[in-house]
């Protein structure tokens, strides 16, 4: 068995007297996609944010490659190869896509005494890249990230964190937002982030989303780890039963008096993204 | 639309600038303007550079997403620093020239220390050193030297640099406002510090997680204005052979209307060094060139609002036109 790449062991977070993450152990391997599904105010966003090294658990311990790491800032994290792609994406909207692929990394050239940000190369890296995860359509490195579709903004920040040599990737609901056809586009890419090595967590409230590319699953309800299974060790209706807090769904959706589907709609998912 | 070209120029932030220049430019002709005499006169350019020269930092501070209003008092604190150092009490004008300058990189520290400490908006934080500065300076005159206004007497060399007139009626502040406007130029849009202004303006949050050191930009920034800010006080010491404690409150809205017809969009993240020098230009034209014209001087006011109102809306229009320009090619937008 290889060593995780990322491993959490009892991972404890408490916001002063408020528990929010409960004795959380998680591992996740190269090459492998780790979905993890909640309700809102399941504590998934404190979970990525310790991971991030936003937060520093309570008590517990993180380990990467079996080695004990302790995050101090985002930038420690960031060091160590663990990169946050948010469900928007590209976060400068109104920056090009050359300059805001090297936000802090900037690629600089020389001229006489003059040391400049070089424009051409930054366009010319942060195009390759993203072609090179199929979104050919992405071709001129001046255009305004505020100009892409929700698809492409998720596409281009997980190749910029491929990029920049990410090891693990976090996926903060990327699809919630979209079309079917651009969250199948993001889903795509997530697969080739995963075929070439990386070890992703991808976080969603949509199962049908979660069981096109997880191989390993972790429910949280209520700051605590509720289940964690295989891929094929649960059917849907169950994922999606743990993730109402065991409730069985069917009853639930009897009581409202829809249908499952209604309730995976985009609509129902965005009025609860606004947490 | 289809048309790479057009597109790349829409994208740009000044392209609503420029058009307001032209605009301006157009209705002053009409209005039967003595072209010639206006191009020749140095009125407009010497108060251009007077405003350009704040502007400008002001301006790469809004684009980084904070404010500034304090300018306005560190204007008459940087005349008075010099003439009181220099003029009142004697001290070599290098002296004079420091305690203007320290004063400015004082107060900016403070201005950069509170907005990075505190989640107090630099408006506010701005607002309440501009009002701080007035009564100190108003104090400091009356308690020092008895009187609101210090007369200075400059030596020659500090005359030259500061405060000569060129061919009898252009301030020597023109050249330095072009020299500053050429530095920051480049130090925006060639160098990784303007990425990383540009990247704070669009979300400060993610901007710290990529590693850029936001928080000492930000103290950078405000440094920057409020020394901008006393460098322009200190010139009108020198060249006027005096300092007054009242004025520069006028700057505060003439550099914020000029940065907002430049392009720079209020909330951060957009603009152009470019756009806020010609920004700076059309309003100083607007101000001052409408003596030139039939007009009553007493419309120029409207003229300014009117003009503030159609750039923004123009640059409203502009920047939609850059974000959606060639996503015809996208397809399954939600």
């Amino acid at each position: 068995m290889a060593v995780p790449v990322l491993e959490l062991r009892n991972v404890n977070k408490s916001f002063g007297p408020i528990e929010v993450l409960n004795d959380i152990s998680l591992k996740v391997n190269a090459g492998e996609v780790l979905c993890l599904l909640g309700d809102n105010g399941a504590g998934k966003s404190t979970l990525i944010k310790t991971l991030a090294g936003v937060h520093k658990p309570t008590s517990g311990e993180i380990f990467m490659d079996g080695e004990k790491v302790i995050f101090e800032r985002p930038k420690d994290a960031a060091d160590r190869g663990i990169a946050t792609v948010h469900q928007f994406g590209g976060t400068f909207p109104l920056m090009s896509i050359g300059r805001s692929f090297f936000v802090g990394v900037e690629p600089t050239k020389r001229i006489g005494p003059f040391t400049i940000f070089d424009r051409k190369t930054a366009n010319a890296t942060a195009v390759k890249a993203v072609q090179e995860f199929g979104i050919t359509r992405i071709d001129d490195g001046d255009r305004l990230i505020g100009g892409l579709s929700g698809g492409e903004r998720q596409s281009l920040a997980i190749a910029r964190a491929v990029h920049f040599g990410a090891r693990v990737l976090i996926l903060d609901e990327p699809t919630a937002a979209l079309g079917v056809k651009q969250a199948s586009h993001v889903l795509r890419i997530v697969n080739e982030a995963k075929k070439r090595g990386l070890a992703v967590i991808f976080i969603t409230h949509q199962v049908m989303h979660a069981l096109a590319v997880g191989d390993h699953f972790a429910v949280l309800i209520r700051g605590k780890l509720a289940a964690n299974f295989m891929k094929g060790e649960k059917s849907r209706e169950e994922i999606t039963d743990l993730m109402a807090g065991g409730e069985d769904m069917a009853e639930l959706e009897a009581q409202i008096g829809g249908g499952s589907e209604e309730l995976h709609s985009p609509a129902h998912v965005r009025a609860s993204d606004a947490e | 639309m289809n048309n790479p070209v057009i597109g790349s120029l829409l994208r740009r932030p000044e392209s609503g600038s420029v058009i307001s220049l032209i605009l301006v430019l157009v209705l002053f002709v009409l209005a039967g303007a003595h072209v010639d005499r206006f191009l020749g006169a140095a009125s407009w350019l010497n108060f251009a550079a007077n405003l350009g020269i704040v502007a400008l930092p002001v301006g790469l501070l809004m684009i980084s997403g904070e404010i500034d209003i304090s300018i306005g008092a560190m204007i008459p604190a940087g005349s008075m620093g010099i003439a009181i150092a220099s003029g009142y009490y004697g001290l070599p004008i290098v002296v004079g020239m420091a305690i203007s300058l320290g004063i400015g990189v004082l107060v900016g520290l403070i201005n950069g220390l509170l907005a990075v400490r505190t989640s107090v908006p630099s408006l506010i934080i701005t607002l309440g050193t501009l009002v701080g500065m007035q009564g100190v300076v108003l104090s400091a005159s009356v308690l020092l030297t008895g009187n609101a206004s210090v007369p200075l007497t400059a030596p020659h060399w500090s005359k030259f640099m500061f405060g000569q007139l060129l061919a009898g009626s252009y301030q020597v502040i023109i050249l330095w406002w072009i020299l500053f406007a050429a530095v920051f130029l480049f130090v925006m849009h060639f160098t990784r510090y303007g990425n990383w202004i540009f990247a704070m303006g669009g979300d400060k949050e993610s901007a710290r997680n990529a590693g850029i050191p936001t928080r000492r930009m930000t103290i950078a920034l405000f440094v920057l204005t409020a020394t901008c800010a006393s460098f322009v006080g200190m010139c009108g010491a020198i060249q006027f052979n005096s300092a007054q404690v009242s004025g520069g409150m006028n700057y505060i809205f003439n550099v914020i209307v000029s940065i907002v017809v430049g392009g720079v969009l209020l909330t951060g993240g957009f603009g152009s060094v470019l756009g806020i020098f010609i920004g700076t230009l059309t309003f100083a034209i607007v101000s001052q060139g409408i003596y030139f014209t039939q007009i009553d001087r007493n419309w120029s006011s409207l003229i300014i609002g009117m003009m503030l109102l159609l750039a923004m809306l123009m640059n409203n229009i502009f920047r939609r036109m850059a974000l959606s320009y060639s996503s015809r090619k996208t397809d399954g937008r939600t």
